[in-house]
């Protein structure tokens, strides 16, 4: 059995190429359970193997004051054991059976997800149910402690280690007011990690860690019937309870532009251009990716092109549209040539803005990035598990539209996007209300874009 | 793309090809509606059965081998072209001219400019992806099944019909010396030159970077790059393998098409001689004053692709760094919390590649994370115990079909009967070969390719705090080095 439909509509013709237009399906059921924890199921049997994912719609937007990249930390802590699973089992049971695991954390939610053999769907249920029902009897300060020193590891090794990687943790408290969800980093700050405690962890899982705060996906070589009845025997024992209310965050907005720089290991220097733009699946956001494409996208992107193949004055350029629940970021990122300066990067990347602001692109440069966004939605299903496969996307698009199976709206989304739709895009979001970090040399300030001010 | 996010560990690589499972109805415990009995964990049912997919291999009459796998549920198409030279053919004096030749063939081909072709291949939604290693040249093309023709086309003047234009190549030096530069930012750059340096020495090309040098880049001209393609893009050197939602019949008839009138060529042998093993251990720090962690490698040469030893070493290093479960991530990680996570691999090659332990740890724990690397290196000789050995095989085997699953991952495992030699039962016979290995087979191979007193030692980091309690661990001579001493002064980039 196919794992999706492909039914073929109807023959476009645009700029000289007939290209099929395909309709996406990802078939599924979804019940929700008396305890209020929401389940979708998916088949599909091309390989032996079931992925079951969990969002929880918490993530680091729902940290208080003094504890940021505490919902991080949770995640960790989630590992080590629950009441009937001892610590290291957890892995250790899915190695066996030929399983793996991971999780991730941003700021709006935390995911996991087991892929196993399909003969070991059972196991995958009965470690999940087991940490969402059962945790706290196995909690302890230990176990705080061992992942709070893993997870500061982690901040060295993906952020303090890493040339140029300091940015985004400067980039969140500039772009957001204080008081706001996105002001601080899913990582945290290390004073922060510190801090974070054994009661922390209970009153964090009381509150977030709720069937009815979660949403499991089930996605792979599986029996609906059957998956579901095991769906029903292995949560039937997790207590219910109310979720959260919604997160209440102040409208984000940045009164005027905000210069600064930051100096770091690097031998060349950076420049980020970052803007406040439409959250996910508002309109606006899917204009921003296409702009985001059409700017630095492949080599004939506006901007690739200019400063890294024609001009030679930057090794890279990257642009993209960073979308969340709440509010969306849309950064513009390029590295400077030896001898070339951030100064004249940055007017470069203003020009073509202004360019695209007066003339809108061709409608084959549109074109061509839908056509890339036509196939990257091919691409994600291929995956039943793991981030971003099948069971990880139906879980993405329930928890932020209700509809799991979300795939042909968000693709339509871009279809639907004109030259004139991409222009109005710019005039709009990309004003100069926006952040501008330099990252630079150590003791070379100098090498900064424009002129900085400092908060 | 999603806002930062944090991941509770880096994903675990495999190293090998896959195979596909058969569809078995789905193992079924009687359950009733009362609370579930969580004293111990499910019953599992048997695994699914495996089934090898029909994979197909034939010979064109001009020499270039075609492997074949039809993949229908996704209107997707994957065509790895993968020609049988690397950076191992670079002459002396050219050391990065097979790097080179790979990036420089999609930088204009077939009458178009680098960045028509660009765009062309992105109008399609199709990518044309060159990489450049030591041993073979893959350009990779991913393409809807609906524009499989006109990608094709394009596929197919990269290959045989680059144009090497001369202000491409003098694009292309200033991108990679530009690159070079920016390695020392990178400790992990910066440990892999050097551990690659200190296990084959430079004279061998395992011990340098296939992107080659600044002076050597300098040296490049366009002939030279000409001469290389001349020689080896010949079509008895090549295989195509082919994946995706498409018949074998309609696969053969457009590989045909573009690729049947390649002509086949005399391919120069090129041959080494052993490199020398490490023979006592030696530890290298190198100084990156400030750096949150140190980069630590600690290894020697391993084993060729050919091994007979290839099963049981698998399970072997998946027991000791190869999973999450792992002894060294359990140790340094889980236990210790000196590091987001600490591993083992096996780089099986054409010849022997190195066999390396590594993690990033925290600066101020160096020694000690040194001392429980040493500890695992050594307690692996010992013994495994029975749990281990069930879970490493399982984890081996049973996961061995997720690797089966999109055309990308498909065609790069069938890439390796090309590129290694493989019988064509080798997918169809791997998880039994892999769970057949004994624990005898395990300690047999850890005591005859793990020797602990005869490693190279890596460590890139702050010297000021780690070098005393580093040289306190007497495990043998200590060189330090400066980031200079490994990478070279900086690389002039100029001329634009």
């Amino acid at each position: 059995m196919n794992r999706f439909v492909i039914v073929l509509a109807t023959l476009a013709v645009w700029s000289g190429m007939a290209s099929a237009q395909e309709k996406i399906a990802v078939p599924y059921t979804r019940f929700v359970l008396p305890n209020g924890l929401n389940v979708i199921l998916h088949e599909d049997h091309t390989t032996a193997l079931v992925s079951v994912n969990i969002w929880y719609n918490v993530g680091s937007g729902r940290e208080k004051p003094g504890r940021t990249g505490f919902a991080h930390l949770f995640e960790h802590i989630l590992f080590e054991g629950s009441e009937n699973v001892p610590e290291g089992k957890f892995d250790e049971w899915l190695e066996a059976a030929g399983g793996n695991n991971n999780g991730s954390t941003n700021s709006d939610r935390t995911n996991y997800w087991e892929n196993v053999p399909s003969n070991a769907l059972e196991l995958a249920l009965f470690l999940e149910s087991d940490r969402m029902g059962h945790l706290l009897g196995a909690m302890s300060p230990d176990k705080v402690d061992g992942q709070r020193d893993v997870v500061k590891n982690e901040r060295r090794q993906s952020y303090e280690n890493r040339p140029y990687g300091m940015a985004f943790l400067t980039l969140d408290s500039a772009m957001y007011a204080p008081d706001h969800p996105y002001s601080w980093p899913t990582i945290g700050s290390m004073e922060d990690l510190s801090a974070a405690s054994f009661e922390d962890v209970v009153e964090f899982f009381r509150k977030y860690y709720v069937p009815s705060n979660a949403s499991l996906s089930i996605a792979g070589d599986i029996n609906p019937d059957e998956t579901r009845r095991l769906v029903e025997h292995w949560f039937s024992d997790v207590a219910g309870g109310e979720g959260p209310a919604p997160i209440d965050a102040p409208v984000a907005f940045l009164r005027q532009e905000k210069r600064m720089v930051l100096e770091d290991r690097v031998q060349l220097p950076r420049i980020y251009m970052c803007w406040l733009t439409p959250p996910i699946y508002a309109p606006g956001d899917a204009e921003m990716d296409v702009v985001a494409s059409v700017l630095a996208r492949g080599k004939t992107s506006r901007l690739y092109r200019r400063l890294v193949y024609e001009m030679e004055i930057a090794q890279d350029v990257l642009a993209f549209q960073g979308s969340g629940s709440l509010s969306s970021q849309f950064c513009i990122i390029s590295t400077a040539r030896a001898g070339h300066e951030l100064t004249e990067i940055e007017s470069v990347i203003q020009e073509e803005i202004d360019r695209l602001a007066i003339e809108p692109p061709s409608a084959r440069e549109v074109q061509r990035v839908v056509n890339q966004y036509e196939v990257s939605f091919l691409d994600r299903l291929e995956r039943v598990g793991g981030f971003g496969g099948k069971g990880d996307q139906l879980n993405a698009y329930y928890t932020r539209t209700g509809n799991p199976d979300y795939f042909n709206e968000d693709l339509a989304r871009y279809k639907a996007i004109s030259p004139t739709d991409v222009r109005a895009a710019i005039q709009t979001f990309l004003h100069d209300r926006h952040v501008i970090l330099s990252i630079v040399p150590r003791g070379k300030p100098e090498l900064a874009a424009g002129k900085t001010t400092t908060d | 793309m999603l806002r930062t996010t944090g991941t509770r560990s880096a994903i675990w690589g495999a190293v090998w090809g896959a195979v596909m499972l058969g569809v078995v109805p789905l193992v079924v415990s009687p359950l009733g509606a009362q609370a579930p009995d969580r004293s111990s964990p499910p019953e599992l049912g048997p695994a699914p059965t495996l089934s090898l997919p029909p994979i197909s291999e034939r010979t064109l009459a001009n020499g270039l081998r075609v492997i074949y796998m039809p993949k229908h549920n996704v209107p997707l198409v994957q065509v790895n072209l993968v020609v049988k030279v690397g950076s191992v053919a670079d002459p002396d004096n050219r050391p990065g001219l097979a790097s080179m030749v790979a990036a420089m063939l999609d930088e204009g081909a077939g009458g178009r400019s680098a960045l028509e072709l660009a765009e062309e291949i992105d109008f399609l939604g199709a990518s044309i992806r060159v990489s450049g290693g030591r041993h073979f040249i893959t350009v990779a093309l991913h393409a809807p099944v609906s524009k499989l023709e006109p990608a094709l086309d394009l596929l197919a003047d990269v290959v045989l019909r680059p144009t090497f234009a001369d202000e491409e190549l003098d694009r292309q030096r200033r991108q990679r010396l530009t690159t070079i530069m920016q390695w020392r930012d990178e400790p992990r750059a910066i440990a892999r030159v050097i551990y690659d340096r200190t296990l084959y020495g430079e004279r061998h090309p395992y011990g340098r970077q296939t992107m080659g040098t600044a002076q050597s880049m300098g040296a490049m001209s366009r002939d030279d790059l000409r001469q290389f393609h001349g020689r080896y893009f010949v079509s008895n050197n090549a295989a195509v393998v082919i994946v995706g939602d498409i018949s074998e019949r309609d696969a053969i008839f457009h590989l045909e098409r573009v690729f049947g009138g390649w002509e086949a060529g005399a391919v120069p042998e090129h041959r080494f001689g052993e490199a020398r093993q490490v023979r006592r251990r030696q530890v290298i720090l190198v100084d990156k004053p400030g750096a949150a962690q140190s980069e630590i490698r600690i290894g020697r040469i391993g084993v060729a692709r050919s091994t007979a030893d290839y099963y049981p070493l698998l399970v072997m290093n998946t027991i000791l760094g190869g999973s999450f479960a792992s002894r060294l991530n359990q140790k340094l990680r889980e236990e210790k919390q000196y590091t987001y996570g600490a591993r083992s691999s096996f780089a099986f090659r054409l010849m022997a590649g190195p066999f390396t332990a590594s993690a990033a740890v925290q600066t101020e724990v160096t020694d000690s994370a040194l001392v429980e690397f040493m500890r695992e290196l050594n307690a692996i000789l010992e013994d495994v115990s029975d749990e281990e050995m069930t879970r490493a095989r399982n984890f081996v085997a049973l996961r061995f079909p997720s690797r089966f699953q999109a055309v990308s991952q498909i065609a790069g495992a069938l890439e390796n009967l090309f590129e290694y030699d493989l019988q064509p039962g080798y997918f169809n016979n791997f998880v039994q070969n892999v769970l057949s290995v004994t624990k005898e087979d395990v300690l047999r191979v850890a005591r005859q390719h793990i020797d602990p007193e005869r490693v190279a030692i890596i460590v890139v980091g702050d010297r000021s705090v780690i070098e005393d309690g580093v040289r306190a661990l007497n495990l043998g001579p200590v060189r330090v080095l400066s980031v200079e001493d490994v990478l070279g002064p900086p690389p002039e980039v100029s001329g634009n």
